[in-house]
């Protein structure tokens, strides 16, 4: 699996039209809204808005557009829970800056590539969620290697698929 | 100073972003301690709003195809189910009477000690649309909101047991706190030892029975029951089974449980919108006994038309003498040897007993008399009609 470190000219940075910027991340926050209650195992190991955190960074390529897509996302995530609006906000603010910056030095077009770096993202969200809902919020919560390892191969692979789709709404600049 | 902005200026853009919802953050966990949703109601709406739309017009459209399949194409075996079904409702009703007698025997009891109790006097039923998607924030969409009456802090439950609460109203949908998740509390009450305690979920969507102390015997199984105290849920309601028990810290159990209610699969729930509390009385109302059911199951014949030829040897004016409802068999009362026909079983008897109060027996006279039997003619009576002159 090929990661070509490549220079800032020699990667490609991907603009989208607005209605899919809005509607992508409001389907994926409707599908992680609906599916739990068809599949109850969905939103322990699924995380369908961070997906589209990863893939709309990635694609962009701009850590200012990739944070604030993260922080959009995270924000309207938590808005859907009763938790203190702000901790999805938070971790994805992080995760969409990171994919971002990292599709500048990378070239993350390939299935390999996407799949280990969705892996990786997801237990940096997973560490910057558990300790801004233990350190700030007080929430109890209990860290475990093996579901964390498991969700995120779960993740990694959804979203090789996933990405793979919505690289036809990619639009070159 | 101008190369150094420009060089950092992505960095300093994240931390001022960062630093924005950390403040958001720690403000709302000072005005709430992390749970007050309503202070942040205003921008949850928006989300909700986006979502919960699509999320109605989904269930409504799987519903109707479940419906459409279920109501007119997959009908198969619905005779035998049919079947099946009204045994086990006749079934029912002769415990239903048995509980009942336990019931009233019950309410009596409390009447004695003024005993006040909360009844449920209204419900709303609700669809759940949606959930949060996230497995630390476990709460559910309902498609009842403010329009339907619902309110803040009202009891949500399924026929099997207490769901949850509900957490923030909107005008058309309400999103309830499920009784797994770790910032939810009920009063509850083991159903035989009567330990009280407190129901809890936890991180990782169990639920657990706390504050009961370590000396006590707590048996796995033993259903776990609402207890009132936290005036949000009537008592008695069930809300799940124990199904482990051990030693905690704090000299307290470890207790866990499994909830009746699926929690996971919630389709339709009953959000709880009246309750009343009042005293219990003694009054019981009509009673009907175990006897009387079996009794309506005995063979009848059907009512004559008007004009009909008896069979031959009846005496044709029985039904009328008898003051029987139609197409119910007469029968005389027990003490009455003459009176007990070979055929029917013996619980024709008690019924004829039992239904007046005492023994049934003839009317003075004329049809209209069918409706008020009276019960003060002694036994043996020369009015009171033999067994063989009803119709078989």
């Amino acid at each position: 699996m090929p990661i070509t470190y490549t220079s800032n000219e020699q990667v490609e940075v991907y603009r989208f039209s607005i209605p899919v910027t809005i509607g992508i991340p409001l389907l994926a926050l409707f599908v992680q809204a609906f599916l739990p209650l068809r599949f109850p195992r969905f939103a322990v190991y699924i995380d369908l808005p961070l997906l589209v955190t990863i893939f709309f960074a990635m694609a962009r390529r701009s850590p200012v557009a990739g944070l604030f897509t993260g922080a959009a996302i995270g924000l309207a995530q938590d808005m859907l829970g009763h938790n203190p609006i702000g901790i999805y906000g938070i971790a994805k603010t992080v995760v969409g800056y990171g994919a971002s910056s990292l599709g500048v030095k990378l070239d993350v077009e390939n299935a390999g590539a996407r799949f280990l770096v969705t892996l990786g993202f997801y237990l940096v969200h997973s560490a910057v969620y558990f300790t801004v809902a233990h350190g700030l919020v007080n929430m109890t919560q209990t860290w475990s290697w093996s579901r964390g390892i498991l969700a995120g191969l779960a993740n990694a692979t959804l979203g090789v698929t996933l990405f793979f789709l919505l690289d036809k709404f990619k639009q070159r600049t | 100073m101008d190369s150094i902005l420009g060089r950092y200026r992505n960095l300093i853009i994240l931390v001022g972003v960062l630093f924005l919802q950390v403040l958001g953050l720690a403000t709302q966990v000072k005005r709430g301690g992390g749970t007050d949703v309503e202070s942040t109601r205003l921008i949850r709406v928006w989300a909700v709003g986006a979502v919960t739309p699509f999320e109605r017009a989904l269930v409504w459209g799987q519903n109707s195809a479940d419906s459409l399949w279920h109501n007119y194409f997959y009908l198969r075996g619905v005779r035998a189910e049919n079947r099946q079904l009204k045994d086990q409702m006749e079934q029912m009703r002769l415990e239903q009477v048995r509980l009942s007698e336990d019931a009233a025997q019950a309410r009596r009891l409390q009447t004695l000690v003024a005993f006040k109790e909360q009844f449920i006097s209204r419900t709303v039923a609700a669809q759940v649309i949606g959930s949060s998607g996230s497995d630390l924030s476990r709460t559910v969409f309902i498609d009842k909101g403010e329009n339907a009456g619902i309110q803040r802090d009202m009891a949500v439950m399924t026929a099997d047991g207490i769901v949850g609460k509900v957490l923030v109203v909107y005008p058309s949908v309400s999103q309830v706190l499920l009784i797994s998740d770790q910032s939810s509390g009920v009063g509850a009450l083991l159903e035989k030892t009567r330990l009280q305690g407190v129901l809890r979920g936890t991180a990782n969507g169990e639920v657990v029975l706390e504050r009961v102390m370590s000396d006590e015997q707590v048996p796995v199984g033993e259903t776990l029951l609402t207890s009132g105290g936290d005036q949000i849920f009537p008592k008695g309601l069930p809300i799940g089974n124990v199904t482990q028990v051990s030693n905690g810290k704090d000299l307290f159990l470890n207790i866990k449980i499994k909830p009746a209610a699926n929690l996971s699969k919630l389709e339709e729930v009953l959000v709880l919108v009246e309750k009343q509390e009042r005293q219990a009385t003694a009054d019981e109302g009509v009673r009907v006994r175990a006897a009387d059911i079996l009794a309506q199951r005995l063979p009848s014949v059907p009512e004559k038309p008007a004009g009909a030829t008896p069979a031959a040897g009846a005496n044709p004016a029985a039904p009328n003498i008898l003051g029987n409802p139609a197409g119910k068999p007469a029968v005389k009362p027990a003490n009455t040897p003459a009176a007990k026909p070979a055929s029917a079983p013996a619980a024709a008897a008690p019924k004829a007993v039992g239904a007046a109060g005492g023994a049934v027996t003839g009317p003075k006279s004329g049809p209209d008399s069918d409706s008020s039997p009276t019960p003060s003619a002694p036994p043996g009576n020369p009015q009171t009609p033999v067994n063989e002159s009803s119709p078989q």
